[in-house]
């Protein structure tokens, strides 16, 4: 009896939730949460428009760590940028390159503790916290 | 806002059991005053822990010392009580295993602190599995100081009681989401079982789940297939880990997996809430959620007797 009580409520728990955390990721503060989705699976092969996000916004080099999440989850940056992340949350964070070799590698930031880094050099750096990896999040650099 | 003052799922273990996915040959699920949480085994097992032959252990994990938030503002106590609990069960276990975020933030102050507190168990031996939260500075090192005399690689091992062979993995240490093992340590598992008769019954702790509880949340480990292919040919696999701070219990062919609850704090069911934090409990509440772990196993007996209980 208890073998199937538990599948029933469990897998539709589970799909439901993965649908909507697929359409919450993007944190409230972003303006456009929908756009890249849009730009991905419309749009094959053509240059996104630029991301009003960063396009000129002057908050976005900064990196709120809050809720257990990055919010902006993704920025985008010119080369040479300074990206400040700012520790909201009462628990502690890192803010740390995903894998092995990457630029960012902050102490853990204790509340209201920031770490800063200069991008250099234009691509993609993933990041996460260090001491909680489902909290994941991109910056783009750009020429 | 950082964590939930209320928890409107009322996440009460009895109710979480209700929602979790109960597999296994035999499950028995008993309320004894309160206590027992789950009791899973074959119905000539459920003496076993009363059996001084039998091979007894006991599993904690998660006590995250060090944590100050408002789920629990002194989990060095609750740890310190999980600890009185393995002390008083009535016999001695063989030995116990911590699964790993013995610490909160990996600072040696925490490790020195968790080291003394369970240098005061009364069993044969104190075992470890790190956590994401014992290496999140220095990919392991202040861990394996403190608990890696006598292990291979980034701190795996294994080791034998009574007739069981127990597998001590590391799946915290790759700045990825989701858990992983790496290839050296996969040919270390290959390797370590390929003397093993198939009818040797096998127990592995990981911190991370080595099953798909939840990838959304990094609940999960990218290559554990592999190594669990190497295990596919015994009769008996029981897989334990902690890091999700609640029991589930899956079974998957020869292989059951157990996930445990914490001595800390709860994190919410799967997917109930945007992220994987602490969740704070109703007063009064959170020992509910708090508990360990007693394993029995009789020799010659067809698997392991999983029982968690709560905290006293």
């Amino acid at each position: 009896m208890r073998k199937s009580v538990g599948v029933k409520h469990f897998l539709p728990i589970t799909a439901t939730v993965l649908t909507v955390a697929a359409c919450s990721a993007p944190p409230p503060a972003a303006p456009s949460p929908a756009a890249p989705m849009t730009s991905m699976t419309s749009m094959p092969g053509m240059t996104p428009p630029p991301s009003p996000t960063a396009a000129a916004n002057s908050t976005a080099n900064a990196v709120a760590i809050k809720n257990f999440a990055f919010a902006p989850a993704t920025t985008t940056v010119k080369k040479g940028t300074t990206v400040t992340w700012t520790n909201q949350d009462q628990d502690a964070h890192t803010v740390t390159s995903t894998g092995s070799g990457g630029p960012l590698r902050s102490p853990t930031l204790q509340t209201g503790q920031s770490y800063q880094y200069t991008f250099s050099t234009p691509g993609t750096f993933d990041y996460l916290c260090t001491i909680h990896p489902f909290m994941t999040a991109t910056v783009t650099v750009t020429p | 806002m950082t964590e939930d003052e209320h928890s409107p799922e009322g996440m009460t273990r009895r109710q979480l059991l209700r929602h979790t996915a109960w597999f296994g040959s035999a499950v028995v699920l008993t309320v004894t005053g309160g206590e027992v949480l789950s009791r899973i085994a074959a119905p000539d097992d459920a003496a076993a822990l009363d059996d001084p032959n039998a091979l007894r252990f006991v599993q904690v994990s998660d006590s995250h010392l060090g944590f100050t938030g408002p789920a629990n503002t002194a989990v060095e106590s609750s740890f310190s009580a999980a600890l009185t609990q393995i002390n008083t069960l009535g016999y001695r276990p063989d030995f116990v295993m911590h699964t790993g975020d013995l610490t909160h933030l990996s600072t040696a102050a925490q490790f020195d602190q968790v080291k003394q507190m369970m240098s005061t168990l009364d069993t044969g031996h104190v075992s470890t599995v790190p956590g994401e939260h014992d290496s999140i500075d220095d990919a392991g090192q202040k861990y394996r100081k403190a608990f890696g005399a006598g292990t291979a690689g980034d701190g795996w091992y294994s080791f034998d009681v009574k007739g069981v062979h127990f597998i001590a993995l590391v799946n915290t240490l790759s700045l990825e989401k989701l858990g992983h093992l790496g290839p050296d340590q996969l040919e270390f598992v290959r390797k370590d079982v390929a003397k093993l008769g198939s009818d040797t019954p096998i127990v592995v702790f990981s911190h991370v789940p080595l099953f798909a509880m939840y990838p959304a949340w990094g609940w999960g480990t990218d290559d554990a297939a592999q190594a669990l292919s190497y295990l596919r040919r015994f009769s008996s696999v029981t897989c334990l880990n902690g890091h999700v701070h609640q029991l589930f219990t899956k079974t998957e062919g020869n292989i059951t997996f157990h996930s445990a609850t914490t001595t800390a704090y709860p994190l919410p069911q799967p997917g109930t809430r945007p992220a994987p934090a602490p969740v704070t409990l109703p007063a009064g509440k959170l020992k509910d959620a708090l508990g360990i772990r007693e394993v029995s196993y009789r020799p010659g007996g067809p698997g392991l007797a999983v029982k968690d209980v709560k905290l006293a």
